[in-house]
């Protein structure tokens, strides 16, 4: 039984709060769509809606987290990550503030609301600025030790929140640590390094490349900063090819992390799969993704034209 | 205390330490001086050795490039050693440009951003509100600033959330970078603004520090607070006075020489 990511965040966010309660939650008019609402209707006293008005949302949550406790703000990734950029930025990453962003509705699979509400670029506004930590998590499961994962961590956190519905990769019994990548699956010739939504595409893509008798390591690298450097050093000497898959631009994404890591290092080929400098556009969440290459076939034939 | 006295002294340690760096912000430095001394001297609970101290009233510098005002007074209550000043926008120094949290002892929020500090110090007497803390909040804010969406979005969830323990006060200066705000954006009728935003407010003359402490001991009927100071951008300075060029300037020797004569305690 699948669960939007979305549903996982409301829900993780709820048990938490259960736990500690010195978190508080934040939104912009958008607790139905964020599923905040369900942490609302619980902790009603420990939930500020802040109307549609971004930049001041957070600049409330570095209030509540210079005095003491641990806010939680959700919108849609592009409000939060774009709009608010530079308060996230100066009220609480310059300041190490302990406000930790569970941002929906990112990239392409938001899908019929269209460019205007696609964030393919908010990794890459995100893990730029000093003291942020990035989590992208790849289903219901994860996402929930995500939550968790963010209230122990001191300093700020980006949680990057998907809307579809999807199964579980990982159970229970998956260790996540911040910063050390998952390997789900191993192999010698090629590594696929994914995050989020594309990590059920990579595994199907390795499950074909084997078939054709390429053996493909699948890694899910969950935390995007800081990045897991060295599985990334290791299969690039490990390696005939590193493929990067996200569902964001390949400007400033996973992608462009997992090249800083290799720069300098002789090794493996490397290509990005991801959104090639363009907007997104209206439409069902599956079109999009094959119009834009987010495809276990375009994975394969990128591991392919590198290993072959 | 001697206010007039004490208000010399602590125009002088802001032009020592702006003619030190070469740098920084003198107009709005100068303007700010009695507003901040009502506050630090006759209001809020802090104390300089214990900076942290759980229940102290928190200060907002929204208008953070006059930091070297704040400076100087928080180094008068012995927050730091006055000897820091000297260093300020020096690289081993902990006295920044704009006030840093994680570096200036007795600074509680970091700013410089502008609407930013606006919008902290909402989410300060939130949190003060949510733990049933009896502290108040205050917020001083540039009139400059006030022409950033984001004061208003600040003041508009202040009403919201019925902030009876904020002050937003405004050093109203009347100038900017670029000249007057009637020229470079006009403000219209700030106080008819912010009343309309839902606040309760008072308009006093920004450098008499009676008038500044008994807007601030006021009574606020339940809603969040604003005091128009009305203020002079480079007050104490014949020459700077008024002058919007001075709003971001070092002085020069000559300059700076005069500008202590004419600050001498006679």
């Amino acid at each position: 039984m699948g669960k939007s990511l979305r549903v996982a965040y409301g829900e993780a966010l709820t048990k938490l709060g259960a736990e500690n309660e010195k978190v508080v939650v934040f939104d912009a008019d958008l607790a139905h769509a964020t599923m905040t609402h369900i942490f609302a209707e619980a902790y009603p006293k420990r939930f500020f809606n802040m109307g549609i008005a971004e930049a001041n949302m957070v600049g409330a949550a570095a209030g509540f987290a210079h005095s003491g406790y641990i806010p939680f703000v959700s919108t849609f990734a592009l409000f939060g990550a774009g709009r608010a950029y530079e308060i996230v930025r100066n009220a609480v990453a310059y300041a190490n503030g302990n406000v930790k962003f569970g941002l929906s509705h990112s990239g392409l699979s938001v899908g019929e609301d269209g460019g205007s509400h696609q964030s393919i670029e908010d990794i890459a506004l995100m893990r730029e600025m000093p003291n942020m930590t990035v989590l992208v998590p790849c289903d219901p499961t994860e996402t929930e030790k995500a939550v968790f994962a963010a209230a122990q961590i001191k300093g700020p956190v980006y949680i990057r929140v998907a809307r579809p519905v999807c199964e579980d990769l990982t159970n229970a019994d998956t260790p996540f640590i911040p910063g050390k990548a998952n390997v789900l699956r191993e192999g010698k010739d090629a590594c696929i390094i994914t995050c989020g939504l594309m990590l059920v595409k990579a595994l199907e893509a390795a499950e074909q490349l084997a078939e054709a008798g390429v053996e493909a390591t699948v890694v899910n690298m969950h935390t995007i900063k800081p990045i897991d450097k060295d599985i990334i050093l290791k299969m690039n000497q490990s390696c005939k090819a590193i493929v990067t898959v996200e569902e964001h631009s390949v400007i400033g994404g996973l992608g462009s992390a997992v090249a800083e890591v290799i720069a300098g290092h002789a090794g493996a080929a490397f290509a990005m799969v991801g959104i090639q400098d363009k907007f997104g556009k209206s439409g069902k969440p599956e079109h999009l993704f094959a119009e834009f290459g987010l495809t276990t076939e375009h994975i394969v034939k990128t591991v392919k034209s590198l290993v072959v | 205390m001697q206010y007039d006295l004490k208000a010399t002294e602590l125009r002088r340690e802001i032009l020592s330490m702006l003619y030190a760096c070469q740098s920084g912000h003198p107009g709005g430095s100068l303007s700010c001086v009695e507003i901040l001394m009502g506050l630090y001297y006759d209001v809020m609970n802090v104390d300089g050795k214990n900076p942290k101290m759980a229940d102290r009233d928190r200060f907002v510098l929204s208008k953070g490039h006059a930091c070297p005002a704040l400076y100087a007074i928080l180094a008068d209550k012995g927050f730091f050693p006055k000897e820091d000043l000297k260093k300020l926008r020096q690289i081993d120094s902990h006295l920044q440009g704009h006030p840093d949290s994680g570096k200036t002892p007795g600074v509680d929020v970091n700013t410089g951003s502008l609407g930013q500090g606006a919008s902290v110090a909402v989410g300060l007497a939130m949190a003060a509100k949510h733990g049933k803390k009896a502290y108040n909040v205050y917020a001083l804010l540039g009139d400059g600033e006030c022409q950033e969406g984001l004061v208003w979005e600040a003041a508009m969830s202040a009403a919201h959330y019925q902030l009876d323990n904020l002050v937003f006060m405004l050093d109203y200066n009347k100038l900017q970078i670029d000249g007057s705000n009637e020229e470079v954006m006009s403000l219209g009728n700030i106080v008819q603004k912010f009343e309309a935003f839902g606040f309760c407010c008072f308009e006093v003359d920004g450098h008499n520090i009676e008038a500044i402490v008994a807007a601030l001991k006021a009574s606020s009927d339940g809603k969040p607070k604003f005091i128009c100071c009305d203020t002079i951008k480079g007050k104490g300075v014949s020459f700077m006075e008024n002058q919007f060029g001075w709003h971001g300037r070092p002085l020069n020797k000559e300059e700076f020489d005069a500008a202590m004569k004419e600050l001498e305690v006679k």
